[in-house]
């Protein structure tokens, strides 16, 4: 009894020296946690920011993507309210007008510096790393400065974000502050002075406001990114980002030239059109100085590095397949414009061989539902890229084939836009399945991808849910901002 | 080779190259005239159709695909005698001006409808995103939809969704 006894009151001890040790250190967390509020201010006079500081802040917002999480589609700009889905619940984007009450108005320049640096509201309390503060803590103040100028001239907008869906602990906030201990490196952007200008600009671009990484690298069980792994590829809004590091599956090697076209246009002859969140992307690049999106594709390429001679070569092959205007040299028979009702021509250009696997019914799909389109030799954008040079076919995954196959690719709001008509209504998940696995075997020489038909099930039934984009993004584009008011 | 489907509730059987578009088997072979071609590329939605309740473009749909599938065209809504809910709804609002698109319109809009019911605006704007009108009817259109939507929530009838099969 007594050694009993003895034995508790040594436990009781233990616990109350545990949890005076643990006090302690929640006592350091908090203070070391702690963020101070910075006082609110009256709005600054929209007039009071110089019209080109202005300008030059709705270039870096665009560079940033702000407006594809901080707008609603159809809704108003910069309002938030966006639910963006998280592995652990649904975060809504806020409102980053100036308003005053629901939005950013009451916010000084050095309020919104610190958001941007250390991912802590005016009020000082900590923000979720769906805000990738991650990246923009490498923003200049300067870029910075323009920013706050730009965001404070926009139209105020009164709208409150609905609450976010976050389990227990995770709804306190303070747990963010654990979450920045453990993944979140405060600093801005040091350039390497063993690299060229135009190399420093694309990274300071690419590796902060662009935030690349945010969607293109793999992120842990909490949500960080995976730093050994960054560019390594990820997943956004139901799509896969490829990886844009030298594991890139681009059958076609990028280059720094064929990484600005398509930056710049949204769609590249050899690789193919922008979807998905990436559509955004590019209808926001579109608005760009050239010298910028060229030094962003000039840092990427080189992050993709110098393919080896076979890849090169076998790049070099596969050009002979890239669909151009008839004037242009190389041109394959019927390769203008396929005439209307062209339907029932039978493809023609590199469609001989045979499915590996003999899957005949894929074959059969693809040559009556597919190559009509992809194989008709017309140029893109408008035309369906071959897909011996399609990414998506030689990717870990099918996904983004299956998302656009099943929901197509809707046409730009007022524009003349890539266009791909949706066919889940035609297709059966088994022609799907029999389809990608047709696709995989023949145009391209990685191993069967598994899993196809639940992928292809939770695609079409939105358990897997994807946030299907008109080609180029435009309705979220800086060009219509303020075109809904 | 040999496609067995059902069109607008009766069974057939096609004869036709498996590369065939639907929307030719429906116009040529079946008589069925009510799905326009337009653009022939999927770009337009005149050709709009739906396949077991959901909206198809037939001029790029492959007749291979169809082996046992429902189809219902525009003529599967209801006759002229006794249209259904979204031909009567069209007619009443007018929504038609030359008429080519309305077919698929209305295919569109009633496989939204069969799959949501209580589809609000901005729905009925997005499911109708592929269908081009030429002429301008959109705003009538939308309204024709509207009231469709309505008449089928209220309607009483065993068949809320007209004759479709």
């Amino acid at each position: 009894m007594g050694r009993r006894k003895t034995r508790h009151n040594a436990v009781e001890r233990g616990l109350i020296g545990g949890a005076a040790v643990l006090l302690a250190l929640g006592a350091g967390a908090l203070a070391w946690a702690w963020e101070t509020a910075i006082p609110p201010q009256p709005r600054p006079a929209a007039d009071s920011f110089p019209a080109d500081l202005v300008a030059e802040g709705a270039r870096l917002a665009a560079v940033g993507n702000c407006i594809a999480c901080h707008t609603v589609p159809g809704g108003r700009s910069f309002a938030g309210g966006l639910a963006l889905p998280t592995p652990f619940g649904t975060i809504h984007s806020t409102n980053i007008t100036p308003d005053e009450d629901t939005g950013i108005g009451r916010w000084s320049e050095a309020a919104f510096t610190r958001a941007m640096r250390r991912g802590v509201d005016r009020e000082g309390r900590h923000l979720y790393p769906a805000f990738p503060y991650d990246h923009y803590t490498r923003v200049s103040d300067a870029d910075n400065r323009a920013l706050y100028a730009y965001l404070m001239t926009r139209t105020p907008v009164r709208a409150e974000a609905p609450a976010n869906g976050l389990p227990f602990p995770l709804n306190i906030r303070m747990t963010v502050a654990g979450w920045k201990l453990l993944y979140f490196r405060e600093g801005a952007f040091t350039p390497d002075p063993v690299k060229p200008e135009v190399w420093n600009r694309g990274a300071y671009l690419a590796e902060g406001l662009g935030h690349c990484g945010a969607c293109h690298s793999p992120r842990n069980a909490l949500g960080a990114v995976d730093e050994g792994r960054a560019w390594a590829g990820g997943e956004a809004e139901g799509w896969t980002a490829y990886p844009i590091n030298r594991d890139s599956p681009a059958p076609v090697p990028w280059t720094a030239d064929s990484l600005s076209f398509y930056l710049r246009h949204g769609w590249h002859p050899a690789h193919g059109v922008s979807r998905g969140p990436m559509a955004e992307v590019t209808g926001n690049l579109a608005g760009l100085p050239d010298a910028d999106v060229a030094a962003i594709a000039a840092y990427v390429a080189d992050r993709m590095g110098t393919p080896s001679a076979e890849r090169r070569r076998r790049g070099e092959d596969l050009q002979a397949l890239v669909p151009r205007l008839s004037a242009d040299a190389g041109t394959p028979p019927g390769a203008s414009l396929p005439a209307a009702g062209g339907l029932s021509r039978p493809p023609t250009a590199g469609s001989e061989g045979t499915a590996s696997g003999g899957d005949e019914r894929g074959e059969a799909v693809y040559r009556t539902a597919c190559a009509t389109c992809h194989e008709s030799g017309r140029p893109l954008p408008f035309g369906g890229l071959p897909f011996a040079l399609s990414t998506a076919v030689n990717a870990a995954n099918p996904q983004n084939i299956v998302n656009v196959t099943l929901f197509g690719l809707p046409p730009g709001d007022g524009t003349v836009s890539a266009v791909m008509p949706a066919f889940g209504g035609a297709l059966t998940d088994a022609d799907m399945v029999a389809l990608l696995r047709y696709l995989r075997g023949r145009f391209s020489d990685q191993p069967p991808w598994d899993g196809l038909e639940r992928l292809v099930a939770d695609t079409r039934s939105g358990a897997h849910h994807v946030a299907v984009r008109p080609a180029d993004g435009i309705e979220r584009a800086p060009r219509n901002v303020g075109a809904e008011d | 080779m040999a496609i067995d489907l059902t069109v607008n509730g009766t069974p057939q059987r096609v004869e036709a190259d498996p590369d065939t578009p639907l929307l030719y088997v429906l116009r040529d072979d079946l008589g069925l005239n009510g799905a326009k071609f337009g653009c022939g590329l999927g770009q337009c939605g005149a050709c709009t159709v739906t396949v077991d309740g959901r909206a198809v473009l037939s001029c790029v749909t492959p007749v291979l695909l169809m082996q046992g599938r429902a189809v219902t065209t525009v003529e599967g809504l209801g006759t002229a005698e006794a249209p259904g809910p979204m031909q009567r709804a069209f007619i009443e609002e007018q929504a038609a001006q030359c008429g080519y698109c309305i077919p698929g319109m209305m295919m569109r809009a009633q496989a939204l409808l069969q799959e949501r019911p209580d589809a609000d605006d901005a729905a009925i704007r997005r499911a109708l995103e592929f269908n081009l009108c030429r002429c301008g009817t959109h705003m009538r259109i939308l309204r024709a939809i509207r009231r469709a939507a309505d008449t089928m929530r209220h309607a009483e009838t065993a068949a809320p969704n007209g004759r479709a099969g």
